[in-house]
């Protein structure tokens, strides 16, 4: 009952001390600002597909594989 | 089969996010969509796996993203440069909806390798926390910490920003776009 194994897992963040030393690998740290432009790019792209809501097919798609009839309004 | 209220209530929540997931991934809307309803047939035959009070929204990323890497792997093999295909299926769709504003940052999305990529999204854009990524992606913390991490430096390389010059849908997108309105 009392028999614990051992977790063995590596610490992932050990990764981070091996830095790439690629000649090409620029060792660019990007400032806070382009981090904050990137993310706001990112998020706009992703918001304006979430605007767009729930399309019809997928409404309809669960109101086809839900048989309870509780869903029939048409 | 019978869908719970409650059931169908969470997965359309998360339908939206899925969708913006998807897009991003395929850079396709079709297809997009399509993986999104193969997700929510997989996510309602499976629904017993689902564990209540556990994050929906995480649990049905995590199948679209699976899904959608199978598929993925699949279509590597049928298409020899696969970032190449994805940046042509850009180009040969411009007029859909959700493509056309962000034109440029979508293709340089596009030119990340496919785990850099879902992982920023995830983390940038989807919302979820490092540790929610890992679980979706399968894989540890610092991973995905380490991709998000390059696949920032490669965007903003891919997009010359220097954090002086902008960037920014251009006047000709929007006049398009707008034409193109109704």
């Amino acid at each position: 009952m009392s028999e614990r194994k051992p977790q063995g897992q590596p610490n992932p963040m050990e990764a981070t001390a091996q830095r790439s030393k690629k000649p090409n690998a620029k060792p660019a740290k990007l400032g806070r600002e382009v981090q904050a432009r990137l993310g706001q790019q990112l998020r706009a792209m992703y918001d304006e597909v979430l605007n767009q809501g729930v399309p019809d097919r997928f409404t309809e798609l669960l109101d086809r594989l839900d048989d309870n009839g509780n869903k029939d309004k048409h | 089969m019978p869908i719970d209220e409650s059931v169908r209530k969470a997965v359309l929540a998360a339908v939206p996010s899925l969708r913006a997931f998807a897009i991003s991934l395929s850079g396709n809307v079709d297809r997009a969509d399509d993986l999104v309803q193969e997700t929510l047939l997989r996510a309602l035959a499976n629904i017993d796996s689902f564990q209540p009070g556990t994050n929906m929204s995480a649990w049905l990323f995590t199948i679209l993203r699976n899904h959608f890497r199978s598929e993925y792997r699949k279509r590597r093999r049928e298409v020899e440069d696969s970032e190449g295909r994805y940046a042509e299926t850009l180009k040969s769709q411009p007029e859909q909806h959700g493509q056309i504003e962000f034109r440029e940052f979508r293709e340089a999305l596009s030119h990340l390798p496919a785990d850099q990529r879902e992982a920023l999204i995830l983390v940038g854009a989807s919302g979820f926390s490092y540790e929610e990524a890992a679980n979706i992606c399968g894989c540890a913390v610092g991973t995905i910490k380490s991709r998000v991490n390059r696949a920032r430096t490669r965007l903003a390389e891919l997009l010359s920003i220097d954090g002086v010059n902008d960037f920014g849908p251009d006047e000709t997108t929007r006049a398009v776009l707008a034409r193109s309105g109704s």
